[in-house]
């Protein structure tokens, strides 16, 4: 049992050691390596970052610096399905604070969660996506949905959940 | 017979829809046989919107909008015979003088070649063959370009401080963080005519003498990254980038690199950190980027719409360019109109078009029939322009004149339905959220400015509130390290000026004229004109609604949360927001 704890750490440093050298150990790299492995793991774990950093050889602070500093860097493990509410002007004057309150309320989202128990959602704001010919907008891992109204948000995660369910079952 | 195009519409992201529409297209043609005459083609922006579906048949410049699966066959028909559906044709806007999306919607922009139809990576030649550096700075000073991004400063003079600072490396950078919210122009350039940013860069390049060049791009916008990935590609296949250009001394490399969710990356020496792979917080200047930008070397950073101009200056000429606009803002402008508009899009017109004329005449008027109170331009560090100097001409001064700035150029139209003070409270709390957190007048004075604007939404204000915010704001703007600190309170001071009424009437009456600000808002039933469907109890979040069908409805005041949701599906005006 311990060893395969041990193989499998081996191997997700394996995967970020290639990430690395992909950009030939370079510190100036660091956001895009910091990118790429995020697109691995969904999210940054911290131990991941102390190896980036002994790896380009800086401070461990500054890797955490950095990874704190961005958006879109999260240290914290994210749902499976990741919801970003896009907050430009356009969709906050047609009701993206509406459509924020729906989908908390729909998943059940208390205080300052913003995953749910069950890892299957993610629910974020996001500035400006530029479409706010289309406002207002979500976006559901990468697939963008235009002129959404209340129904449809729900509609669209009842679907979600519809799926899961039947792929679990 | 000449090859017919049809032209589809891309949501600009990677859409379902836009691939159905496409497949139906291509069934279409194959069931008629015409695979040889009509070609299909995925546009990046055809700058119309709020019109379904849009097709544009090229070479005819025929529009056809709110396409569905029904009418596609009786289009390709009328293609194929070459002629027009009268019922389905977009209705006449009022023209727009198009420079920077020239090209937009026009070509396929995953192809070279159809750039190169439209004379693209000809300035380049004629740059490196017929004008040594100092002449391209020369045309460009003769054109009167300015800056793009926001502030406008002359671009052949950002070009030649570079061009005459000492060092050996230099870049060239491409600023496409755009991140000011309601703003899409960078974007849909970079989809729809990557190649002429490329070009203006390396125009850039040879004119500073730069080596090398960054794109730096929103990962956001994956389909931009995508579509600029690919031209670089071709770019270099043909030698247009890469070791002696077109056979010239000249040599020139680019590469991207993304952004990772900071608006104050927009910012060039936060830029400038972010690139260097460092947090992105701005650095006091001077030293300018021209004279220490990007590893200390000298360094321009140009917007991506300025860069879309430059190859079409040294297509036509600085002077033919110079004879747009107005007398100090020459040539065109993109906006972003958006909001309560019937007809949002991209809109590209000479700068001195009237405010008026993009709303009414290019936008259509106001959504619903409904009143338009402001326009709302430049973003964070913009303000608002009430309806009484619509007729303001658009330029650089015109708009700073007003306490508005043209920024990037988002232009959000509002109406009654929206409040001031939520609008200022929206921007303000974008900034504060963005903040870097470096210097203290931003990082404090945002905070202190919000805080007091959550009182007066809530009701809580009092009339020194608003000198208070007169304070921080000068304060901010005298005193922060960079333009985002500088220009924060810019929505508040400029809303205070126009609509000083409606922060009285928070703080005094307690009252909001737009029904935006919850804690002032009461909503209640009118037992007249209530028909007892019972809509607003299976609707409300909060079960807040009680009574039964024989005595009518009430709302508990204590309960309700006043989301609106009762007033919103109530099909006989039965309630009331007071």
């Amino acid at each position: 049992m311990e060893k395969t704890t041990q193989q499998k750490a081996m191997r997700k440093f394996t995967k970020i050691c290639d990430i690395v050298n992909q950009y030939n150990r370079d510190k100036s790299k660091l956001i895009p390596i910091l990118q790429k492995v995020q697109d691995e793991y969904r999210y940054l774990p911290e131990e991941v970052l102390t190896f980036v950093a002994t790896t380009l050889n800086i401070p461990p602070a500054t890797v955490y610096g950095v990874a704190t500093f961005y958006a879109h860097f999260t240290l914290s493990p994210r749902g499976k399905y990741v919801i970003r509410i896009c907050d430009g002007t356009a969709c906050h004057v047609k009701g993206s604070n509406k459509l924020l309150e729906t989908l908390r309320e729909k998943l059940n989202l208390k205080d300052k969660n913003t995953t749910t128990s069950d890892m299957l959602f993610t629910l974020e704001t996001v500035s400006c996506l530029g479409a706010c010919g289309l406002a207002p907008v979500l976006v559901i891992n990468d697939v963008v949905h235009g002129q959404v109204t209340r129904e449809k948000a729900i509609k669209l995660i009842d679907e979600i959940i519809e799926k899961e369910n039947k792929n679990a079952g | 017979m000449e090859k017919k195009v049809i032209l589809i519409k891309d949501t600009g992201f990677k859409s379902d829809t836009t691939r159905d529409i496409q497949s139906l297209f291509l069934k279409a043609i194959r069931d008629i046989g015409a695979e040889e005459s009509i070609q299909i083609v995925r546009a990046a922006d055809l700058g119309i919107y709020n019109q379904g579906v849009v097709v544009k048949i090229l070479p005819d410049n025929t529009v056809y909008t709110h396409i569905n699966s029904d009418n596609i066959d009786q289009i390709v028909k009328a293609v194929h015979k070459g002629e027009v559906l009268e019922n389905l044709l977009l209705k006449d806007r009022v023209e727009q003088t198009r420079i920077v999306l020239r090209n937009c919607g026009v070509i396929d922009p995953e192809n070279i070649e159809e750039y190169f139809s439209k004379g693209g990576y000809t300035s380049i030649a004629k740059c490196l063959f017929d004008l040594t550096p100092a002449k391209v700075i020369k045309e460009m000073k003769k054109s009167g370009l300015r800056g793009r991004g926001g502030a406008g400063f002359p671009t052949w003079m950002k070009w030649s401080f570079a061009a005459n600072s000492f060092g050996d490396e230099k870049y060239v950078i491409c600023n496409a963080d755009e991140g000011d919210p309601g703003a899409y122009m960078d974007r849909s350039v970079l989809e729809g005519d990557p190649h002429s940013v490329i070009e203006g860069m390396t125009i850039a390049g040879y004119a500073i003498g730069a080596k090398h060049g960054y794109f730096y791009i929103r990962a956001e916008y994956p389909l931009a990254i995508e579509r600029v990935e690919n031209a670089l590609k071709q770019a270099y296949e043909r030698g247009l980038l890469g070791k002696n250009i077109l056979g010239s001394d000249f040599s020139f490399d680019l590469e991207i690199r993304l952004g990772a969710g900071a608006f104050v990356c927009g910012e060039e020496t936060a830029l400038i950190a972010s690139i260097e792979g460092k947090r992105g917080t701005p650095n006091p200047r001077p030293p300018y980027p021209t004279d220490s930008g990007l590893w200390k070397k000298p360094s321009i950073i140009n917007n991506v719409e300025t860069l879309a101009n430059i190859s079409a200056i040294f297509q036509k000429g600085g002077d033919w360019f110079s004879s747009i606009g107005t007398e100090k803002s020459k040539g065109t402008k993109v906006f972003a109109v958006t909001g309560k508009v019937k007809n949002s899009g991209l809109v590209e017109i000479a700068m001195g078009t009237s405010i008026k004329d993009i709303v009414y005449n290019i936008g259509g008027g106001v959504l619903n029939e409904k009143q338009l109170v402001a326009v709302q331009t430049g973003g964070p560090s913009g303000g608002v322009i009430p309806k009484k100097h619509l007729d303001t001409p658009v330029s650089y001064e015109h708009l700073q004149e007003l306490g508005s700035i043209m920024g990037s150029g988002g232009m959000i139209v509002m109406d009654e339905d929206d409040c001031m003070v939520d609008i200022s409270k929206f921007y303000l709390k974008f900034c504060v959220d963005e903040s870097c957190g470096k210097c203290a007048p931003c990082r404090i004075g945002g905070y202190q400015m919000l805080s007091i604007l959550n009182k007066i939404s809530e009701g809580e204000g009092e009339l020194e509130d608003m000198d208070k915010l007169h304070r921080i704001s000068q304060a901010m703007q005298k005193a922060s390290l960079c333009a985002l600190g500088q220009t924060a309170p810019n929505p508040v001071i400029s809303t205070l000026r126009y609509f000083e009424d409606e922060y009285k009437q928070h703080i005094i009456d307690k009252k909001c004229r737009a029904g935006k600000c919850s804690k002032l808002i009461q909503y209640t039933i009118n037992p007249d004109k209530c028909k007892r469907c019972r809509l607003c109890v299976t609707n409300c979040p909060v079960s807040a609604i009680t009574g039964d069908r024989e005595h009518g409805y009430t709302i508990d005041q204590e309960k309700c949360i006043r989301c609106g949701r009762c007033f919103e599906v109530c099909k006989f005006e039965a309630i009331a927001r007071v």
